[in-house]
């Protein structure tokens, strides 16, 4: 038995979509052959299989996204062990740290670019030189030839200021943060995930955002819109999730009732909102409904967000990183509906209530 | 006033004994000889036997001597003529000095002073011409400093004269002729020392290969950061520099395992590694016992080629 897995396709995969399988079960495979095509962020791959054998089952759909790893299929025959073709054990291309961090922002693959420095190196001035070059698709470029209309990505960035600038011109911010214990639901999630299959996984995500939902139902004075001089409380807790586009700027559309909601339920009602955010299907109502944003930047490694609410709304709630098993959770309120002290005490209420994960 | 780096130690002397009657000279030679640099000359004349003290030929024993009287309040500069010859005295400084702090939970601290000189290219063989800065520097609870221009020959003393912490501070009689303006200006010990401006490589030293180091930067076009400080290391400019120029070289008189060239280009990759657009390069000793014979000394330390050389390598 052979288990065909998803492979990296890039440095900076960690999933792709099946867009196609090339072969049946009980189709011979020979190894070399391109058995699947596969949807990266950047290309549709042709994905190859490295061992000789007979295809006895297909487990990914095409149209499903996977976690790189992910067992695709399985293969009955030939033992032999998997082998992984000479060619990929060549050593990749030299490039200095700089020059790849360059090459990343700039979208240029440092494969291609000549190289000038020591022992034929590539560096940050060969990559930017490559990526002048006519005909070499820069990243701006490339990445509006993605979205369907260029001027979408201006409507976006005009929202964002209207209403950014209207926030700080308008709202006396309060901004508090708090470090958390996080090793308590490290080691719960942990626990949870390893009895899961890989797509019914739980993001730390997922237990924050249900904590804040959860901790406001003590608060709602954080919870609601302030509208025309007067704050009114929202009657449920619909939290605007902070969704970066690919082609720059956010939306924070809701997840409603989020209290309501179990993990599994929130987990699938999340990646449905940012698949959707990103496909550009919002509905409407997810879009004016939020109560609360919730925005989280730990991935960049951030410590501390120092958040801008969102008008009408009078509360914002930021993740940093976890690090040290720490994490700093934000808030930035609006003065006008509450005060300091209690938004000290929400943030202590959210530091409890995720020391107790299981209750989540 | 330009005066040569002799002079602005002794200079320094004077001024730590003028300023602070608490401080006393103490070592091999230092009195009635005036030292075997000459650093001390004329200071037993001036400042009589109390305060000019000849010791015995034993560093384990004045040098233990100095950080007890440090202990008793006083304020003793202990020379030890080479740092070849402070071996003798590892237990007093590493175990002592640098660990009473701790060990009396903060209670006791020795704040004595050790000037030793080191360094090799005056061909006094192998046993006379080690370059150990980074033994010390390895140590905490020491204060490490290189002396590397006359202002620091000069003030370098007396800054460590009011550290609470044990300072040593190395010279380098391969620069006691080097001559230049003399400040006056208070010098800190806490921070590297950006010596010459560039853009092209940033070239990190210390002591003397200060001098060679600057030479070699003018023809590459490089920045030099004399690190002044070997323990704790101020890494803030040498990061800043290397931001810019993206391309680095240390330069260290110490044999390349275990040195502070090896410290200081860890601490490159782990802070600044996606900023380096070329890999990290070193200039040191040979890793053989320095050679008597003049041109044999020569090809076994750090020469300002070899530092023109190590930085072109890091083009292509």
């Amino acid at each position: 038995m052979i288990e065909f897995k998803l492979p990296s396709l890039g440095a900076d995969m960690d999933e792709g979509k099946l867009l196609e399988w090339k072969v049946k079960p009980g189709d011979q495979v020979k190894r070399g052959q391109v058995i699947a095509v596969v949807d990266t962020s950047k290309a549709a791959v042709e994905v190859e299989i490295w061992s000789d054998g007979v295809v006895s089952e297909l487990l990914t759909k095409p149209g499903e996204t996977i976690a790189v790893g992910t067992v695709m299929a399985r293969l009955d025959g030939a033992a032999k062990p998997e082998e992984r073709p000479k060619e990929q054990l060549v050593m990749r291309k030299p490039a200095s740290p700089a020059a790849r961090k360059r090459a990343r922002e700039l979208d240029v693959d440092v494969e291609k670019v000549a190289g000038t420095g020591p022992h034929g190196a590539v560096t940050v001035e060969d990559v930017e030189k490559a990526a002048r070059l006519p005909g070499k698709p820069e990243a701006v470029p490339e990445k509006l030839e993605k979205i369907e209309k260029p001027e979408k990505a201006l409507e976006i960035r005009k929202a964002i200021a209207a209403a950014m600038s209207r926030s700080k011109r308008e709202i006396p911010h309060y901004y508090l943060s708090q470090a958390i214990p996080m090793q308590r639901a490290a080691e719960w999630l942990g626990a949870e995930n390893a009895k899961r299959p890989i797509t019914g996984r739980l993001l730390m995500g997922v237990l924050q955002l249900k904590a804040v939902a959860l901790a406001l139902g003590d608060f709602p004075d954080l919870n609601g819109f302030y509208r025309d001089g007067t704050y009114q409380r929202a009657p449920a807790v619909h939290a605007g999730v902070a969704i970066s586009l690919r082609q720059g700027g956010l939306v924070a559309p809701a997840i409603h009732d989020v209290a309501e909601l179990s993990l599994d339920e929130l987990m699938k009602a999340l990646a449905d909102l940012v698949r959707r955010a990103r496909a550009g299907s919002l509905r409407s109502s997810e879009m004016s409904d939020p109560t609360i944003t919730v925005t989280n930047l730990g991935d960049t490694g951030v410590d501390t967000v120092f958040p801008i609410i969102y008008p009408p709304q009078v509360a914002i709630v930021g993740f940093g990183a976890v690090k040290e098993g720490r994490l700093v959770v934000s808030l930035g309120a609006d003065h006008r509906a509450s005060d300091g002290r209690r938004g000290a005490l929400f943030l202590a209420e959210l530091a409890r209530r995720l020391q107790e994960p299981e209750k989540l | 006033m330009t005066i040569t780096y002799r002079e602005a130690l002794r200079q320094g002397l004077y001024d730590a004994f003028d300023r602070d009657e608490r401080v006393f000279l103490m070592g091999e030679d230092v009195g009635k000889y005036g030292g075997t640099y000459a650093v001390s000359k004329g200071m037993l004349e001036k400042y009589g036997p109390e305060r000019v003290r000849d010791t015995p030929l034993s560093e384990l024993a004045f040098v233990g001597a100095g950080v007890g009287a440090a202990l008793g309040g006083m304020r003793p500069i202990v020379e030890v003529m080479t740092v070849n010859f402070s071996l003798l005295a590892l237990d007093p400084i590493v175990n002592t000095a640098a660990m009473l702090h701790h060990m009396s939970g903060g209670q006791v601290s020795a704040p004595v002073v050790i000037r030793t000189s080191t360094g090799a290219g005056r061909q006094l063989a192998a046993q006379h011409s080690n370059t150990l800065e980074a033994w010390y520097a390895h140590v905490p609870g020491l204060k490490v400093v290189a002396a590397a221009t006359i202002d620091d020959a000069h003030g370098m003393l007396l800054a460590a004269l009011e550290d609470p912490n044990p300072v040593v501070i190395f010279e380098y009689p391969a620069l006691f002729e080097t001559k230049a303006e003399l400040s006056g200006k208070t010098v800190d010990l806490s921070s590297a020392a950006l010596r010459r401006q560039g853009s092209k490589v940033t070239l990190v030293t210390y002591g003397a290969c200060l001098p060679k180091t600057l030479k070699a930067a003018e023809e590459v076009d490089g920045e030099v950061i004399d690190l002044r400080v070997l323990r704790p290391l101020d890494m803030v400019p040498v990061m800043e520099s290397i931001r810019r120029t993206r391309r680095c070289v240390v330069v260290d008189e110490g044999w390349k395992s275990g040195s502070l060239a090896a410290e200081v280009m860890a601490r490159i990759a782990e802070d600044a590694f996606y900023d380096l657009d070329a890999p990290l390069a070193r200039v040191c000793r040979e890793e053989v016992p320095i050679p008597y014979p003049k041109h044999l000394e020569e090809a076994a330390l750090p020469q300002p080629e070899k530092i023109v050389a190590a930085a072109k390598g890091l083009f292509g």
